[in-house]
């Protein structure tokens, strides 16, 4: 579901502020700066950072590689370890039942069980893989725009956080207000006027009835319309 | 400017209304006065639409799908008070076909298909597939806020209350 997946989903965000010049290099330290490390072989369940988009696998930002005038285009990787719990529960109750047998106990502490349990997921962690996902971003300096090819809320806001950390600009999501607020060609008038829209009604004139004594609809403290309108 | 985390929740509504006029843009052919006329540019609705009814005790979620899908079930709704939560939309420039779903809530895009490209057979053929994506992308991108922009606009003005909103009541009716 990348740039070049014939069907995709994105994301539209206005960068705020002006990057620090040279542009090439400040991004360069960004992307480098936070660039992914790999957990396949330590205890850590998770881990994100930035990689090439020409090589997800390999994040290498060599020679300018995420230049694709006038854009700057990678990507954003997010690997999780995910270990099935039944796996786990294998483990465990072997692991109890062998130390009730060798010890000649009747039970185990629920401290102990704790510990045996931890030390399982920490070994199973660090044998197994972790799982890559991989989320396109484009980014256009020059319109303060960026894409980012997910709609999933969860790397919506990693991205939003790493491209904080990497480039000390924030990012704002376009959804309606910020949209209507960003877009050019409108006088603080009316920006007042956008502040303060309440909702329409297009129902039927029997429903505006009914609906006129209801709680009228999402934005919350809504000015109510007459069911004459 | 307002808080984000506010604006996002308090106007969730401002999408849905502009979904819903999109479809009134789009049945009446409305949208040519809007959109550049030098560009041969087409709207049409897409396979999927889901309408949300807000106004009842329980949120009522209505969902249509199909390319045969009839639309009058989605008038239905609109009479009784649901509006446009996502919409498909199919959009032509000189014959060539950009699909895409737009929600509502945050103006998001899914299942955006732009008119076939080719696949980049070497490194070296990388950058231009897409260098051609992001042209094709950002079409589908100017069209879409064109039209958020001019619903902008006439949504702050007294004509919002004075004629377009009984034009797209009218419509409903009809």
């Amino acid at each position: 579901m990348g740039i070049l997946s014939s069907s995709t989903s994105v994301v539209r965000y206005r960068v705020n502020g002006k990057i620090k010049e040279p542009l090439l290099d400040t991004i360069a330290h960004g992307l480098i700066k936070h660039r992914i490390s790999e957990i396949d072989n330590n205890s850590e369940d998770k881990t994100s950072g930035w990689t090439s988009f020409k090589n997800p696998y390999l994040a290498d930002f060599s020679g300018s590689s995420f230049i694709y005038d006038p854009y700057v285009v990678f990507s954003l990787r997010i690997d999780k370890k995910s270990i099935p719990p039944k796996t786990i529960q294998k483990q465990y109750v072997t692991e109890i039942s062998r130390r009730l047998a060798n010890n000649d106990r009747t039970y185990i502490s629920r401290h102990e069980k704790k510990e045996i349990k931890d030390r399982i997921i920490t070994s199973l962690g660090m044998r197994i893989p972790a799982t890559p996902n991989i989320y396109d971003v484009i980014w256009f300096p020059e319109k303060s725009t960026l894409w980012f090819f997910s709609t999933l809320k969860s790397a919506n806001e990693e991205v939003e956080s790493l491209f904080l950390k990497s480039f000390s600009l924030s990012i704002i999501r376009l959804f309606p207000y910020t949209q209507a607020f960003y877009m050019e060609g409108f006088s603080d008038r009316e920006k007042d006027k956008l502040n303060n829209l309440s909702p329409s009604n297009f129902a039927a004139s029997r429903i505006n009835d009914r609906l006129s004594d209801n709680d009228f609809g999402p934005a919350g403290g809504g000015t109510r319309e007459s069911p004459s309108e | 400017m307002l808080d984000i985390s506010v604006a996002y929740s308090r106007f969730r509504f401002i999408g849905q209304e502009f979904l819903t006029w999109l479809w009134y843009l789009i049945s009446t052919g409305g949208y040519t006065d809007i959109l550049d006329k030098d560009s041969n540019i087409s709207l049409a609705l897409g396979d999927r639409m889901v309408l949300e009814n807000r106004h009842s005790k329980d949120i009522e979620i209505i969902t249509i799908k199909g390319t045969q899908a009839d639309m009058k079930e989605g008038v239905v709704a609109l009479t009784k008070g649901a509006l446009v939560a996502e919409l498909g939309l199919v959009i032509h420039v000189d014959d060539q076909p950009w699909k895409l779903i737009l929600k509502g809530e945050n103006l998001g895009m899914t299942n955006l298909k732009t008119p076939a490209t080719g696949h980049p057979e070497t490194a070296e053929d990388l950058e231009g597939a897409v260098l051609e994506k992001a042209y094709l992308y950002e079409t589908a991108f100017n069209i879409t806020e064109q039209l958020y922009y001019t619903f902008i606009k006439q949504r702050i003005s007294n004509d919002w209350d004075n004629q377009i909103k009984t034009n797209i009541k009218n419509w409903i009716k009809k």
